[in-house]
């Protein structure tokens, strides 16, 4: 059964159609990758899940049950975490302050001392214990994409959604978040949904590319499936997915 | 843990040397050095400061709904004189000046917390100028009904310092004027370690930044928005049991002038800044304090309130988000 699906999501901002009938599922253990050109309804999607944008009609199922009726505030409690497109970090505090507000909703009653050392572990798990104490603004932007995937992790989620982690990273920096996210899934037995515009990067991780386009699912199916398909190549004007090969 | 990702190198951290932290440090040597100079100018400068942190403790209860909110609560300063009255039922009930005072903060929580959930959460998300509106109808509704309950007229209550005055060197210092700034100092750190060292402080920060994104990694905003409104009503009942003993009277026009010096302090320290407006209340309390006597006879006391703006509007000409603010950049 899949962890994570969306029924016939529809969800219209004025005459606009956002997402129109969109189905798709997060298999538990995988990535599923969400692509799609700008203004497809990725983030969208990422907002219906995360229940700050209330659906039109359809539903969202988690590990079998419907969330739709779940506060944000709660979302996270039934093991639901996300980052950002562009980076929502609390800019004054520190990074492991931001680490902590993630920690403290999911650990209510545990010891702040084991609090501290769980999100000072995740700072090191994702390679940035060393700036802990530093305040997150003015951060590299790079780092900043990572201490937002701690203040995420920290809660030890079951799904991770993840908006465009590679915007903004170079060559080498795309190349180590593909090995981490692969690891993600098989070290921490986590599933990921992906949204990204890094088509190399989408397909070499994704388990299952899920592509939008106009708020409509245009295509569905394994990364070399989806990379053939005509409606996908004609959404992106052929071009882009040739460099994914 | 194990580490899955390749340890970043640390940024180098930038100390820039702010324009604003020389201003004032220059502002405390240029203080102390007059006040060592002369008598008259130290017993100035202190009773400048016992009136500065009392504008900045209602400048602060601003601030803070302000970060939380993003309105100005025009009402925050009739909740602090309701509050007052409290106080001065209690002892008329029979309870010693600090069993009231204490009780009255209890209250105030309470009546800050049940303000925002039945006047400001039906409109909050709407529009800013909605909540602006309900915020000046409370100031409206809870004069009206102070006025009801207590009359207009002047009421008194009990000295809560005495009269004492003590002596440092050949300095008169009014105990009133040392325990106001004790009582507030004591609120305002309280206040600042419940934002520093509790979750229930981290928290709150977080949803005052980035509501979307703290509520997504469980923070329940609209229960801590009330607890802020609570926090901020407290912090406005210390501000209002500090002014009616300088006031020597009780009526329901109390926190109005105050309003006005607490609202032009926050401006001056930055609306986003918690430091800023406490030291923003300070710098007006000692500046209006020396003024009269120290303006070669331009600026008499009654001429405070304009003076006052007249500075603000000449530090908002040169620092357009006050000493302490941030010009707010972000992409959408």
């Amino acid at each position: 059964m899949a962890l994570l699906s969306l029924q016939n999501a529809t969800l219209r901002f004025g005459g606009i159609v956002a997402l129109d009938d969109v189905s798709l599922a997060v298999e538990p253990g995988t990535i599923a990758g969400l692509i799609g050109p700008n203004g497809a309804g990725k983030t969208t999607a990422f907002n219906v899940i995360t229940r700050l944008y209330r659906l039109e009609s359809g539903d969202v199922t988690f590990d079998g049950r419907s969330i739709l009726r779940t506060p944000p505030s709660r979302i996270v409690r039934l093991g639901i975490a996300r980052t950002f497109q562009n980076v929502e970090l609390f800019p004054t505090m520190t990074v492991l302050e931001n680490v902590l507000v993630g920690a403290h909703t999911t650990s209510l009653f545990e010891r702040e001392a084991n609090v501290r050392r769980s999100a000072l572990e995740t700072l090191d798990l994702v390679g940035i214990g060393n700036v802990a104490h530093l305040p997150a603004a003015g951060l590299p932007f790079g780092t900043m994409k990572r201490v937002e995937m701690a203040r995420a992790l920290v809660s030890k989620p079951r799904l991770l959604l993840l908006d465009e982690p590679a915007g903004g990273l170079n060559h080498e920096e795309v190349e180590e978040l593909a090995l981490f996210l692969r690891r993600l899934r098989d070290e921490l037995k986590l599933s990921v949904l992906l949204v990204e515009h890094h088509m190399n990067l989408v397909m070499r991780v994704s388990d299952h590319v899920h592509v939008l386009n106009f708020g409509r699912t245009i295509a569905s199916g394994p990364p070399a499936e989806v990379q053939r398909d005509p409606k996908v190549i004609e959404a992106y004007l052929g071009g882009e997915l040739e460099g994914a090969a | 843990m194990v580490e899955l990702a390749r340890k970043l190198p640390l940024p180098q951290r930038r100390f820039p040397a702010s324009p604003v932290l020389l201003l004032l440090a220059a502002a405390c040597i240029f203080l102390t050095v007059e006040s060592l100079r002369s008598t008259i100018f130290a017993q100035l400068t202190v009773a400048g400061v016992a009136t500065g942190v009392v504008y900045g403790s209602l400048a602060l209860a601003l601030v803070l709904i302000y970060r939380a909110t993003e309105v100005i609560n025009f009402a925050q300063g009739e909740m602090a004189m309701a509050m007052v009255y409290v106080a001065y039922q209690l002892t008329l009930w029979g309870l010693a000046y600090w069993e009231a005072f204490f009780l009255t903060l209890a209250i105030a929580f309470v009546f800050g917390v049940v303000t925002q959930r039945v006047f400001i959460r039906p409109v909050q998300g709407r529009s800013v100028i909605a909540v602006v509106i309900v915020t000046v109808g409370l100031f409206i509704l809870i004069d009206g009904l102070v006025e009801w309950k207590w009359s207009a007229n002047q009421r008194f209550m009990q000295a809560p310092f005495g009269n004492k005055i003590y002596h440092l060197g050949n300095v008169p210092i009014a105990r009133q004027d040392l325990g106001t700034i004790v009582i507030t100092l004591i609120s305002v750190s309280a206040l600042w370690a419940f934002f520093r060292f509790t979750k229930l402080g981290l928290g709150m920060r977080a949803g005052a930044l980035r509501p979307a994104a703290a509520r997504l990694v469980g923070v329940r905003t609209n229960a801590l928005l009330a607890v802020g409104w609570g926090l901020a009503a407290v912090l406005g009942a210390v501000a209002g049991l500090m002014t009616e003993p300088a006031e020597y009277v009780l009526q329901p026009t109390l926190m109005q002038p105050v309003l006005l010096y607490a609202f032009a302090a926050a401006v001056l320290g930055g609306l986003e800044s918690p430091g800023g407006a406490l030291v923003g209340g300070i710098a007006l309390g000692i500046f209006l304090n020396l003024l009269p006597s120290h303006s070669w006879g331009f600026v008499t006391s009654a001429l405070e309130l304009p003076v006052a703006f007249a500075a603000l509007l000449v530090v908002l000409l040169i620092k357009p988000t006050g000493l302490f603010g941030h010009r707010t950049v972000r992409k959408v």
